[in-house]
């Protein structure tokens, strides 16, 4: 039985001990407090009025109704926010404001969020966002990435091009060598068309938070973001307060793999609290964590490769288009990753690469595990079988003989350090049983000799 | 219209009456009024298992239970299964096997092992992840979830009762 008793780290640290999780009795026994957990008194609870359209003018606001239920505390709209108008990345000084904590004149995805209504109970909140009263008119909408670029698209953004702006480019640009040249001198070309769908993470726990108003004019906000200090500085500045009037605690995230950095609920929660003077909760249904909560990326690649027979890539241009639906958030920074990744553990001397952030009306795309890599690395690895079935080589000899090596340059100009992709392979060849040819079992990762 | 009855049901072995709208789920109660949040949320729909408790030592998602169901019934939590600092050998295998990350799945985890070590003190590998099937791990961690299964079953065994709270020593 048991290969897994705990052992005690001596000498080394926890290197080659077992060493157990931190939290891992308080999960067992059901005593670790997650957001939802968070019971004060005097709790109110928040829930959303959302957009059912996925482009649409707000024409008019009617909370009569919705003010008539039971238990109803009050209601926020978009005048209600000191600073409703932002972009997460503006934190770091990237991008343009662009996304609204509560949309005022204009919704651009199917769920997002219009009034906040704060009730004594979740189902007395829901109730009444429910009876909110909004009239809308529809505009044209649009959900593919290349069609929202071409003439006459629908426009998403307030700038009329629906792609982020990339130092006055409309991608962005990655040249290396000569690729013209080098398509032109190769045995072969090989094209491919690849795309990936939309994924959710779906974690057991859904986002949310607690805000508390202090007597001091603080507040204490219970969250399980996975970016304690960006949900933070982003909730100061939709508040327009100091951060030291805010005390964030987090840590504990029942499962985010990147869908809980966007500072969603955080601004809303504490603006909730400070307009009504209650401890308020604010946590995504299981609905809505599926239909509003961020995504990975779609993303569609077409992705032409110059090899020669020998199965040595020499060139590689590269257009990507990756949908960040309504708003940028993360996606931005998704781009640069997948610009910095599309030639792979692979030297390639010649590179030509577009890359867009194209908004839709679809619900925003984020963070998730790799963002902007996983995509290129299945385009690339599937383009890398495409090659071996064309040359005839095995798919080894192919991974083989484009791996990167110390002092390689990669094709936005860092030069490859600690490479270690053909040791890899040799180890997991002989993992797997299988035999490597003299060729490739006589290679390392050792600079080129020149 | 709010409507409410006294229902009557022991939690963990301790009597308990209140006073609830009896269409109200056996999770809120325990979440809400009784401040038992180890009984998790994830879906509210039945979907997830994170919200597993034992019924009258069948497995129950809480969610979807009317409290009023409970009426009479023993319930247990994943509050229950430990005394003190001392685990359940359930929960010591959980542990040790690392088969939990984010924990937010793991009560329920813990108590539909519960429930399946009570009627199957030997289960195969395949029962495990049958009885298992309606418990969602998001952190991927079936595979040590498996074996923490397989393994508090060889804690468990010779010991006559699985409900044996704090029975590891």
């Amino acid at each position: 039985m048991s290969d897994a008793t705990v052992r005690v780290p001596q000498g080394n640290g926890p290197v080659g001990a077992s060493v157990e999780q931190a939290d891992a009795r308080s999960h067992v026994t059901g005593h670790t407090i997650y957001v939802d957990d968070v019971q004060l008194p005097r709790l109110a609870h928040m829930v959303l009025a959302r957009s059912p359209f996925p482009h649409a003018l707000i024409r008019r606001i009617d909370l009569s109704e919705a003010e008539k239920v039971p238990g109803f505390i009050r209601a926020l709209t978009a005048a209600d926010v000191p600073k409703n108008i932002y972009t997460i990345l503006g934190l770091i000084g990237f991008g343009l404001d662009e996304e609204r904590a509560l949309a005022d004149e204009r919704v651009r995805y199917i769920g997002e969020p219009i009034v906040a209504v704060i009730a004594e109970t979740r189902a007395g909140a829901a109730e009444a966002a429910k009876l909110v009263r909004i009239d809308y008119e529809e505009l044209p909408a649009v959900f593919d990435v290349e069609e929202a670029l071409a003439p006459g698209a629908p426009a998403v953004t307030e700038w009329g091009i629906n792609a982020f702006d990339f130092d006055g480019r409309p991608f962005r640009q990655v040249r290396f060598g000569d690729v013209d040249a080098a398509m032109a001198s190769a045995d072969h070309i090989v094209e491919g068309r690849y795309q990936m769908s939309p994924i959710e993470h779906a974690p057991v726990e859904t986002t949310g938070c607690v805000a508390r108003p202090e007597p001091d004019g603080r507040f204490t906000v219970w969250t399980n973001t996975q970016a304690l200090n960006m949900s933070l500085d982003l909730t100061a500045h939709i508040l327009q307060i100091p951060t030291r009037r805010l005390r964030f605690i987090g840590g504990t995230v029942g499962g985010g793999f990147g869908g809980k950095v966007d500072g969603m609920v955080e601004p809303l929660a504490t603006l909730g609290a400070w307009k009504t003077g209650r401890p308020v909760k604010y946590v995504y249904s299981r609905e809505e964590e599926m239909v509003v909560s961020s995504t990975r990326n779609g993303v569609r690649i077409y992705m032409t490769d110059g090899v020669t027979n020998d199965g040595v890539i020499v060139a590689r241009r590269v257009r990507s288009y990756i949908d960040c639906g309504a708003y940028s958030r993360h996606t931005p920074y998704a781009v640069q990753k997948h610009a910095a990744n599309l030639a792979g553990p692979y030297f390639i001397p010649n590179a030509s690469f577009d890359i867009y952030c194209v908004y839709t009306n679809r619900q925003p795309s984020s963070a998730m595990r790799g963002f902007g890599v996983t995509e290129a690395s299945f385009a690339m690895e599937v383009q890398m079988d495409r090659i071996a079935e064309l040359t005839g080589l095995d798919p080894w000899t192919v991974r083989f003989r484009n791996a990167y090596h110390d002092g390689d340059l990669r094709p936005h100009r860092k030069p490859v350090e600690d490479a270690t992709l053909i040791e890899a392979m040799q180890a997991a060849a002989r993992l797997v049983g299988y035999e490597l040819s003299p060729e490739l079992l006589a290679m390392s990762s050792k600079p080129r000799e020149v | 219209m709010t409507r409410s009855a006294t229902v009557r049901f022991t939690v963990n072995g301790e009597e308990t009456s209140i006073i609830v709208d009896p269409l109200a789920s056996l999770q809120t109660v325990l979440r809400e009024e009784l401040l038992l949040t180890g009984t998790k949320a994830g879906c509210r729909q039945g979907g997830c298992g994170s919200c597993s408790v034992l019924v009258n030592g069948e497995l129950e998602l809480s969610c979807l239970l009317p409290i009023a169901e409970v009426e009479g019934c023993s319930v247990e939590t994943i509050e229950g299964l430990s005394a003190g600092e001392k685990l359940h050998p359930i929960q010591t295998a959980f542990v040790e096997n690392f088969a939990l990350q984010c924990g937010f799945c793991t009560p329920g985890m813990v108590m539909a092992t519960k429930a399946l070590l009570g009627e199957n003190a030997t289960p195969t590998k395949d029962e495990v992840i049958e009885a298992l099937s309606g418990n969602i791990c998001r952190c991927t961690g079936y595979e040590p979830i498996v074996k923490a299964v397989m393994d508090a079953a060889d804690r468990l065994k010779g010991s006559d009762e699985v409900s044996l709270v704090g029975g590891e020593s």
